[in-house]
């Protein structure tokens, strides 16, 4: 059910420009990885690269190795398309289809996938996947309404339990608080804690509290200039980067100096 | 776990998929092919237009003197200047009323009726061309017979007006205010939109600065849609040149050159001469119609062009379709 | 230069220098009352004139007043104002007369009769336009089927696969060229195509429907394109997250996000259309009778009737002309449907996109 991600010297295009040099890392499964660092330093590019979202964009390639459990995920052949199957995420602001109710955003996965399946199989992902969002209780009366019905932390919860519901191996989230008020910032948090037993997490944020509220491991980013690619600069257990950095720029970061 | 066998994703062990994925194949070529087709349309209004009109060019003056209409291009030299002439006066009429009317809508009526206000307006572009044309050539007409007589002797003296008036007033004042109507709402809708956009910085920094209402639209709402009112203006044009009838059912047109707007004899449009003698044409006089029709596809064409081509030089209006 | 520039202020307090506010109304009514006498003076009551006269008046009444009250600035304002109203009720003078005119004419003939029979075999009174209508009804409805595909799919290459590529500006480019063909032009192509292909002087349904194809086109490609536009790339991006291919998302997120507006703007598109008279005369021809055959023979189509009716008539002249307002008549009052029923789909039916 969840799997371990390894990149080997990863670099990231778009067209001509490199957004992201030379990052060499291990997501260990069962756990929450965060990735934070200043803007435009390339932490969502290599969230995105990890389910090959970035090549929605024109132009985007990566070079150097990317591993799911040992297989390469740009090996020769792959689709992205099964990648995603394997690899959920969540975005910054929740995203649910307009034109689809609540249990139909749930199932949206299987459905636009073409899953054949009956009424009583359907109802029961939609409640475990809704339960799994703890979400549930909060919209169990009201399945059938339209999702952009719902607040904005129920909504992002919902986006989750439509990831879940496809049972991934691994959850990525972008920023998945930054739209949301402090409460619901909250019960996401509480989530993820609870889905790390199940998936490995990756969570790109710009909220440190947050980082060192939910991540067991935290990575930290950095770009030296504008029109400089993005680098890992250091990356060690959550405990560890909040209290005693190895390096200067991530204690500077961390301590509000810059960024 | 009761529906890990239900689980989306194929084999575990592979990101592969067992069989190649056509759909987005088929898919994407079917949407290309439409685009691509649109070219083959386009190349073969193109085409078939030259091929048809081909006879009636290479053939000699005789040959179209007793076939067709005569030497080709005396012939629609003169109906090119009615065309262009009768859609000069639909412009003069219709830009100062639209932009008139686009200001009202954008920027004196309350609010709350600017999207009915507007969706008035674009009624008159739902009527159907014809139905201008009945109402032009039985209503309009004979309500402005009178204006015709009181221009023609009060102003007699400006060539414009001189000559015996028309006694049923389907001249080329008639026929360029009904085109003028029916150009009114597209001039009027592109301009509207375009002084929306007008930043709403600039018409604050002006208010603030003392200016009365019309002072800041003069400071902050021509400057910025200078462009947009070109183009508005230059599409309504191309409409007005390629509107075919309301001329051929309200005016009393000939093939003749002349710039008297009040007189019985009149100078006729491309568009309006071919419906008028298209259903009763055969042979080369078919060929010679088709062939002023090309011309009038090329006068259109230049003039679309230039209105993309400012729209283009800004490309702020790239909302002003 | 020793003396400091003053810029001008009213003289005492903030409300100084104004004109009462029932001075327009006043005037307005002043200047009506003088334009009505004026005519009825010079020969007989003549609404234009009257009209003319009274904005005329208005205008040179409020700028006098208002240049001497609140100074010139302000009176040139109003007088600006004057001319921006006055513009948008100018406007209004030709849609209400010819919604009138077409309403009190064409209800002479608009009874069962017209809705019937055809006109074959009749000559003077009588008759119908049920040849007319039908041939209208099939030659729009093959002509929305052949365009209604090709425009929308050319509008999901240029919104979902052509960005940034040069077919796809060459296809932008096309399509505004498309948009500027002249109708009559969209006829002569269409009759050129049949003549080329099958016989010189072929006319029939068939070939109406491919110039009018010509000008819905376009119509279809622009306003589907901005509306897949507009679909944010939020749900794009949520679909391929789970692993739906890019087809699919596009036929069952996208499209259906989009759908009240596509259905509004091809309504739309049908009703621009529906009305084109000059292509169908040339593509189609006129005929006196239904015509079963769409592939051979002309066809009659409503406004081709309503020309016809006018541009050939014989006596007693009444006839010929009511029944072409009756056309005139049904044809805006299709139009006019076609127009609500669109505008109503986008309004009713637009989903509800959540934090945009």
């Amino acid at each position: 059910m969840s799997k371990r991600i390894e990149a080997k010297n990863l670099d990231i295009y778009y067209g001509k420009f490199k957004a992201v040099e030379d990052v060499s890392m291990v997501v260990e499964p069962r756990a929450v990885t965060a990735f934070i660092g200043p803007s435009g330093c390339g932490k969502s590019t290599f969230l995105r690269s990890l389910n090959r979202m970035h090549e929605v964009i024109p132009g985007a390639y990566v070079d150097g190795e990317l591993l799911l459990d040992g297989e390469d995920l740009y090996g020769p052949g792959v689709d992205p398309v099964n990648v995603r199957r394997q690899i959920g995420m969540v975005f910054q602001r929740p995203n649910p289809f307009p034109t689809m109710s609540i249990k139909e955003n749930v199932l949206a996965g299987l459905k636009l996938n073409n899953k054949r399946a009956s009424k009583g199989e359907l109802d029961e992902t939609a409640e475990k996947a809704l339960r799994g969002a703890n979400l549930w209780e909060e919209v169990k009366n009201r399945l059938d309404l339209p999702g952009s019905g719902l607040s904005g932390g129920q909504q992002q919860r919902l986006c989750i339990a439509r990831a879940i519901a496809m049972q991934p191996d691994v959850l990525l989230m972008d920023e998945p608080c930054s739209a949301l008020d402090p409460i619901s910032t909250l019960a996401i948090e509480d989530l993820i804690q609870e889905l790390k037993a199940n998936y490995t997490i990756v969570i790109v944020t710009h909220n440190m509290q947050q980082a060192a509220r939910v991540s067991d491991t935290t990575a930290f980013f950095n770009i030296a200039g504008t029109g400089q690619p993005g680098k890992l600069i250091e990356m060690d257990s959550t405990e560890k980067i909040f209290s005693t950095p190895s390096v200067k720029a991530t204690e500077d970061y961390i301590t509000g100096r810059f960024g | 776990m009761s529906l890990t066998t239900e689980r989306p994703a194929p084999a575990e062990s592979s990101l592969i998929p067992s069989k190649p994925r056509v759909g987005d194949k088929v898919f994407k070529g079917l949407s290309t092919g439409s685009g691509i087709l649109i070219f083959v349309i386009l190349g073969a209004v193109a085409t078939f237009l030259v091929a048809l009109a081909f006879p009636a060019l290479v053939s000699s003056p005789e040959t179209l003197e007793s076939q067709g209409f005569g030497e080709f291009w005396s012939w629609v030299i003169p109906l090119a200047f009615g065309t262009v002439w009768s859609s000069f006066w639909a412009l003069v009429f219709a830009v100062p009323v639209a932009i008139g009317i686009a200001l009202f809508i954008s920027h004196y009526a309350p609010r709350k009726l600017a999207a009915p206000l507007g969706y008035v307006i674009d009624l008159l572009a739902a009527v159907p061309s014809v139905v201008y044309g009945l109402w032009g050539g039985i209503a309009l007409a004979s309500a402005l017979q009178p204006l015709h007589a009181w221009l023609a002797t009060y102003l007699g003296w400006i060539p414009l007006f001189s000559g015996q008036p028309s006694g049923t007033g389907r001249t080329i004042l008639t026929t360029s205010l009904v085109l003028a109507v029916m150009i009114l709402p597209i001039i009027t809708s592109l301009c509207r939109e375009v002084f929306l956009q007008t930043p709403k910085l600039h018409e604050e920094a002006a208010l603030a600065l003392g200016a009365t209402r019309w002072e800041m639209v003069q400071m902050a709402v021509f400057p910025f849609a200078r462009a947009g009112i070109v183009s508005a203006v230059m599409l309504g044009l191309g409409r007005a040149l390629g509107e075919t009838m309301a001329v051929a059912m309200v005016l009393s047109g000939a093939n003749v050159i002349k710039i008297e707007m009040l007189n019985q004899q009149n100078p006729i449009s491309i568009a309006a001469r071919i419906a008028l003698d298209f259903p009763e044409s055969s042979g080369l006089a078919v060929n010679q119609l088709i062939a002023a029709g090309l011309v009038l596809f090329v006068i259109t064409l230049a003039v679309n062009m230039v209105a993309r081509w400012i729209v283009s030089r800004r490309a702020a209006f790239s909302g002003a379709n | 230069m020793t003396a400091t520039l003053t810029p001008p202020r009213a003289s005492s307090s903030l409300t100084a220098g104004q004109l009462p506010r029932w001075t327009t109304p006043l005037l307005v009514a002043a200047a009506a009352v003088v334009g009505i006498v004026a005519t009825l003076l010079l020969g007989g009551f003549n609404a234009g004139l009257a009209a003319f006269f009274a904005f005329v008046l208005y205008q040179v009444a409020i700028f006098v007043a208002s240049a001497s009250v609140e100074g010139t600035r302000k009176g040139f304002d109003r007088l600006m104002y004057g001319f921006v109203v006055g513009a948008f009720l100018l406007a209004l003078v030709p849609l209400a007369w010819l919604a009138f005119t077409t309403l009190l004419a064409g209800l002479n003939r608009f009874d069962g009769q017209f809705f019937t029979w055809s006109m074959r075999n009749i000559v003077g009174e009588g008759g119908g336009a049920i040849h007319a209508i039908y041939g209208t009804l099939a030659v729009t409805g093959v002509a929305t089927l052949i365009s209604v595909p090709i425009g929308l799919l050319t509008a999901v290459y240029l919104s979902e696969y052509g960005q940034g590529k040069a077919l796809a500006r060459g296809i932008t480019f096309f399509v505004d060229v498309m948009t500027g063909v002249p109708s009559i032009v969209a006829g002569l192509f269409a009759y050129a195509l049949m003549g080329l292909v099958f016989r010189p002087g072929f006319v029939s349904g068939f070939a109406g429907s491919i110039a009018l194809s010509v000008l819905m086109i376009p119509v279809v490609v622009r306003s589907s394109e901005e509306l897949l536009r507009i679909v944010p790339n939020e749900l794009r991006e949520a679909s391929y997250a789970l692993g739906v291919p890019k087809w699919r998302t596009i036929l069952k997120i996208v499209i259906p996000t989009a759908i009240s507006g596509i259905v509004s703007g091809v309504i739309l598109a049908i009703a621009r259309i529906i009305g084109e008279t000059a292509p169908l005369m040339i593509a189609s021809g006129f005929t006196q009778s239904i015509n079963n055959n769409f592939f051979d023979g002309p066809m009659m189509t409503l406004p081709t009737f309503v020309y016809g009716q006018y541009a050939y008539r014989s006596l007693p002249h009444e006839a010929y002309v009511d029944r072409a307002w009756a056309g005139a008549l049904t044809l805006i009052l299709i139009v006019m449907s076609l127009n609500l029923i669109g505008r109503i789909i986008a309004k009713r039916f637009a989903p509800k996109t959540s934090g945009r």
